[in-house]
């Protein structure tokens, strides 16, 4: 066999993906360096949305920051929310009452729910798929529903409170999440059929971008990602908070690492969110809503870093308080960041065409990335 | 004869406890006088360090203790101090279910040894601290900024940055316009 390079074998192609590009569902640039058809190198360049929030989060109060957190992860803000209020609490010494508790486990897997939603719709929209999109939209709307008779928004939410909750529930919440659940595992048991034995599906997904738990770690990836390669990491376990500790549920994972793998746990994790909220559901304390907060806020000088498992990962804030109104520090560990970091090494050998489906099984949020 | 207890005010630092266990007496043994503090805050447990002792530590805690996981990497800018940077590295051992943090202070100026050796992850994370901050690290594969475009000058989450303050010059070059305010 001859080893002389022809023009066909010699040269690499340098390929610009984004930042408009329809399927990295914001303003993701990637800079592909390919070998025909394979993906030798890539490169991400992020930063289109970077609004500063961790400066704005220093010049606000703590109370006054509270709505600007919805808007990094925007897709599931309550759980940004969640986080958020968790470390101002450990920071400040607040616990928010049972009740309060409770409703925040709703409205967080509620939230868990809709965003696995929309990952599901976009990403099969992005693989060839359009029909589930109409579909998981319709499911997703009945959780905003709920979301705007509660607070009035239905995707920066701005659920919670420091402290606890600002709302009482409205009447007739309970019923509708209990219809929601019904509906939702019905529905759920339609996109299995649609798509779990579907071959176009399997085949388009399965093997595509594999990464194993020791690269997890070695990346700092976190949620679904780390668990569709056979870590049973899940902060809601692992660390509860929150009153997590009092539900009955599972952590599901899967072996291969895969794109496939990562659709069947996110599918899983929308079963175990409805578990979770059957049981909340049914056991909502009665009483306040609201611990005993100050009015200022300010907490002793100190540090605290509290993370929670958002839909994307871990998703962590660690504030620093110099005893003033205002946080001294305000970092935001995102998970989509991290998990974003991972791509090269997912790319790695993998066709131009594979690229999308990783981008989508990734499920990041470029408001979180850029910050 | 014992003085009067003064009256209690808000605490003027951090009321942090000291931290007591295996964990601390093994890292005590291993770095003696580097280990400057191992204390406890709100139920969290942190060891600061000199600033040349924080990789061989995470090394430490990695190889010895299982804290294989990198959770974040970031500063917090004291204009005040002599050693005006405090940089955060939080770890998180899977086996353990524990997370601790190390901290160390580093003077404007001084460019720490990269973390990228011992945890992949910080490879991001150092690029954003040095983006923010203006922190070089030493050994980094590709120490340049991430968020902000690579022409931008000044450093954000340094405290003299203003909140409404940019690189006019950038934005009117790049943007054809003359404030994004």
């Amino acid at each position: 066999m001859s080893t002389a390079e022809t023009f066909l074998d010699s040269s690499e192609l340098v390929l610009n993906m984004g930042p408009q590009h329809p399927s990295t569902h914001g303003v993701l640039r990637v800079i592909l360096k390919l070998d025909g058809e394979k993906v030798i190198g890539t490169e991400c360049v992020i930063g289109y949305l970077h609004r500063g929030v961790e400066k704005i989060g220093e010049n606000r109060t703590y109370v006054m920051f509270a709505p600007y957190v919805d808007r990094m992860d925007y897709i599931s803000a309550v759980s940004n929310g969640l986080g958020y209020c968790l470390a101002v609490e450990q920071l400040g010494g607040y616990v928010a009452p049972p009740r309060a508790q409770t409703v925040r486990v709703i409205l967080t897997e509620l939230n868990r729910i809709a965003s696995h939603l929309l990952w599901l719709g976009t990403h099969a929209l992005d693989v060839g798929a359009i029909t589930p999109l109409f579909y998981t939209m319709r499911e997703r709307e009945e959780v905003l529903k709920i979301f705007e008779n509660y607070c009035g928004a239905r995707l920066t939410t701005h659920a919670f409170r420091i402290g606890g909750l600002q709302y009482e529930l409205y009447d007739g919440f309970e019923d509708q999440v209990r219809v929601f659940c019904e509906r939702m595992l019905t529905k759920l048991d339609e996109y299995e059929e649609l798509l779990t034995g579907n071959r176009i599906w399997v085949n388009r997904l399965t093997g595509v971008g594999i990464i194993n738990a020791a690269d997890c770690k070695r990346y700092g990836v976190t949620g679904p990602l780390m668990r569709a390669a056979g870590v049973a990491a899940d902060l809601r376990k692992l660390q509860p908070y929150s009153g997590y500790e009092q539900y009955d549920f599972d952590i599901p994972t899967r072996v291969n690492g895969d794109s496939f793998d990562r659709y069947v746990i996110r599918m899983e994790e929308i079963r175990q969110s409805v578990r979770i909220l059957r049981q909340a559901v049914e056991r909502i304390p009665t009483g306040p809503v609201m611990a005993k907060v100050a009015k200022v806020l300010k907490p002793a000088i100190g540090e605290a870093y509290v993370s929670v498992e958002a839909p994307k990962g871990e998703l962590g804030y660690f504030i620093v308080s110099d005893g003033s109104l205002h946080p001294y520090r305000m970092r935001v560990r995102p998970p989509s960041f991290l998990n974003l970091q991972a791509l090269t090494e997912m790319c790695k050998g993998a066709l131009v065409a594979d690229v999308v489906a990783i981008i989508g099984t990734l499920d990041i949020v470029l408001g979180e990335v850029d910050r | 004869m014992p003085e009067e207890p003064k009256p209690a005010g808000p605490p003027t630092q951090m009321a942090s406890t000291l931290w007591e266990g295996d964990l601390p007496t093994t890292v005590k043994a291993a770095f003696g006088e580097r280990l400057l503090e191992s204390a406890c805050y709100v139920n969290q447990n942190f060891f600061v360090v000199q600033a040349d002792a924080v990789i061989p530590l995470i090394e430490f805690l990695k190889r010895e203790v299982d804290f294989d996981f990198l959770v974040d990497l970031t500063a917090v800018d004291y204009p005040k101090r002599a050693e005006r940077f405090e940089l955060v590295y939080i770890l998180y051992s899977y086996s353990r279910n524990e997370r601790i943090r190390v901290k160390t202070s580093i003077a404007d100026g001084v460019v720490p040894a990269t973390a990228t050796t011992v945890h992949t992850t910080a490879n991001w994370l150092e690029r954003e601290v040095f983006d923010m901050f203006g922190i070089r690290f030493a050994g980094h594969p590709e120490m340049k900024r991430i968020l902000l475009p690579e022409e931008w000058v000044g450093h954000p989450l340094r405290k003299e940055y203003g909140i409404t303050q940019m690189d006019n010059n950038w934005v009117k070059e790049n943007l054809g316009i003359e404030s994004g305010q």
